[in-house]
């Protein structure tokens, strides 16, 4: 079991490696320069005031050696400075990061709490209302994008009933009532978006379980049917749920960008947008890096499981 | 009031298809008496599995049970509420299936699965009930019984996964035992183990059997009773010392004649029942029998023949033949 773990946490090494050369050659591609920003604040535009501050931010040297003077400070947990800030990328990952984290462990509460009862449900009672209530809810979860749903949430309470959800981030160990008051709204609207699809797999799932013999042998035996269900049943379903949930992590990292910044929770993705739009070049890298070690992480965190919902796989 | 342990009384179950309605059992009385081994006996889509299952009241949706009784114990089993039928199940009858590989629970541990029964009706502990699945494990002969408790379903042989499943119908001492082709999916060479080992422990329990089965050698060797099925109806019952000294319906006949025999010449070919088996949406008026039946006359396609003694506790279903 410890060999496998290390051996899968070796196998992050190339991943990462490549992501990190596509994160920084890409964000050095996109037009618009962080230079040319700077420039135009500042109002002053001499060719040589741009060779100064080039060489001062160190982006006069070739790519490639600034690459390699990127990933070696990575190695060492230094992820550079900001390019306006100048404080150090990491810090402000640091001060972020929980924040982005909370909303998404919400989310995925939300996720599951909603999917879970309504997918058994929903393979409990195949074909009747409550199934295809239930559904027609995911299917239009699926199609409604969250960013939309958001900013009906935040449009029409204030123009109907002059009320809208709170706005102003509070720290959630110096006010936890107000912080998840805050926090509520989106980590709802991202889960029910993850919701859609998990809620459509543990259907699919339970139902081909349900039909297996062993659930029978179970009847057979005597069980309740609530027995059957989540001793007997739950536990077969839930490994293809477990899978999905891992492959959906990209997906709810990308959503609490959008989230954080309509209802301005100052987490990862309201830094990187911030970051994107100033061409602020290692902090958009380091939070790129930072993501995607998160999602390679969530992933292995998700084959590591199997071993303990289904026996099969267990490595001795 | 009858004096038997179980009797199955005018029974029939129908089932949803897309052809619509299928009658699956039709008319079944059957009844098994204390510590007395049944054998049912017919082809796949005879209806002895469906009979098997509706004793318990698992035939599932698709399946309903639209007419009959089924007394255990003076109760009425169809009649119970769910809770009612969920204090028999595994307690007072318990059920083995055909597949060993699919009806344990992949994700669960053989001893959870064997101490389950006990724990919940004799409403003992989970350590308790772990100490007696380690005894019932010894019981059905699985080696280092002890140290297996703790294995998945994945880790043990067919056959020792039968002997699991056997372990587990006898947890709660049951009086009525159902097993449903236990050994159809099994090595040869385990079949009998199994088959020995199940009769020897019923035996012991001196709990009543009932053996569902295609195989008529089995039925020589382990039953005391048989019921031989078709088409959804029992078409012969008769003691089985009865049964193999005086067949005395055409299909039992003909199961009879193609069971190879090792006394044959060698290149004899074995007989067969010609024709095909039939179809339960679509079945002849009259007998069932009829389309494959070597004597057919023309009263046989009238009606069904109702069951009538031939001998001593010897039924069967036939107009009759020379």
């Amino acid at each position: 079991m410890h060999a496998y773990v290390i051996r899968r946490l070796l196998a992050l090494i190339p991943t990462l490696f490549f992501a990190s050369l596509i994160v920084f050659v890409s964000m050095r591609v996109i037009p618009g320069d962080v230079v040319d920003l700077m420039l135009a604040q500042n109002d002053i535009a001499t060719g040589q005031d741009r060779e100064r501050i080039e060489a001062s931010l160190g982006l006069d040297k070739p790519l490639h050696i600034q690459y390699v003077q990127w990933i070696g400070g990575a190695l060492v947990g230094d992820l550079g400075h900001s390019l306006w800030q100048n404080t150090p990328v990491t810090e402000l990952i640091l001060a972020r990061l929980p924040i982005t984290f909370e909303l998404g462990l919400l989310a995925l509460f939300v996720a599951l709490t909603v999917a879970i009862p309504i997918g058994i449900y929903s393979a409990l009672y195949q074909d009747t209302a409550g199934d295809y209530i239930a559904r027609s809810f995911s299917l239009l979860m699926l199609a409604v994008p969250s960013f939309w749903l958001g900013t009906l949430v935040m449009v029409f309470p204030s123009v109907w009933w002059r009320w809208s959800p709170p706005l102003e981030f509070v720290p959630f160990f110096e006010d936890p009532v107000r912080n998840l008051a805050h926090m509520l709204v989106p980590a709802i609207l991202l889960g029910l978006s993850l919701s859609a699809v998990t809620m459509r797999m543990t259907r699919t799932t339970m139902l081909e379980v349900l039909r297996q013999d062993y659930i029978r042998t179970a009847r057979a035996k005597g069980l309740s049917e609530p027995m059957v269900v989540l001793r007997h049943a739950l536990r077969n379903g839930l490994i293809p749920v477990v899978t999905l949930i891992g492959l959906q992590a990209p997906l709810l990292i990308g959503g609490a960008v959008i989230l954080e910044q309509i209802f301005v929770v100052p987490g990862m993705g309201l830094l990187l947008l911030e970051a994107v739009s100033q061409r602020d070049y290692p902090v958009i890298s380091g939070v790129f890096l930072i993501v995607g070690v998160g999602v390679l992480f969530i992933n292995l965190a998700v084959d590591l499981s199997y071993g303990w919902l289904d026996p099969r796989v267990r490595r001795r | 009031m009858s004096g038997h342990l179980l009797s199955i009384e005018d029974l029939s179950v129908t089932f949803r298809s897309e052809r619509g309605p299928v009658r699956a059992v039709h008319s079944v009385s059957l009844h098994v008496d204390e510590g007395e081994t049944l054998a049912i006996v017919g082809e796949s889509g005879s209806g002895k599995s469906v009979t098997a299952l509706s004793i318990l009241r698992l035939i599932g949706d698709a399946g309903r049970i639209d007419r009959g009784r089924i007394l255990f114990d003076g109760r009425d089993l169809l009649t119970l509420d769910k809770a009612g039928i969920r204090s028999i199940r595994g307690d007072r009858i318990s059920m083995i299936f055909q597949e060993p590989m699919s009806s344990l629970n992949p994700v669960l541990t053989v001893g959870k699965q064997v101490a389950e029964p006990i724990r919940l009706h004799r409403g003992k502990s989970w350590a308790q009930a772990m100490e007696d699945a380690a005894e019932l494990l010894e019981r059905v002969a699985i080696p280092d019984a002890r140290e297996r408790l703790g294995d998945y379903p994945h880790q043990f042989s067919g056959g020792m996964r039968q002997r699991v499943m056997i372990a587990m119908a006898l947890a709660c001492q049951p009086r009525l035992i159902i097993a449903d082709e236990p050994t159809t999916a099994l090595d040869v060479t385990v079949q009998a183990q199994i088959l020995h080992l199940l009769k020897e422990l019923t035996r012991e329990l001196r709990s009543a059997l009932i053996l569902i089965t295609h195989d008529l050698g089995v039925v020589a060797r382990y039953a005391d009773r048989v019921a031989v099925m078709y088409a959804g109806r029992v078409v012969e019952t008769a003691p089985a010392r009865a049964l193999y000294a005086r067949p005395s319906h055409p299909y039992t006949l003909g199961l009879m004649a193609s069971i190879p025999g090792l006394d044959a010449p060698a290149g004899t070919r074995l007989p067969t029942i010609r024709g095909q088996p039939p179809d339960l949406a679509n079945l002849p008026e009259g007998c069932p029998f009829v389309p494959r039946c070597p004597h057919a006359r023309a009263i046989c396609s009238s009606a069904v023949p109702p069951l009538e003694p031939v001998g001593p506790d010897h039924l069967r279903a036939c107009y009759g033949f020379e």
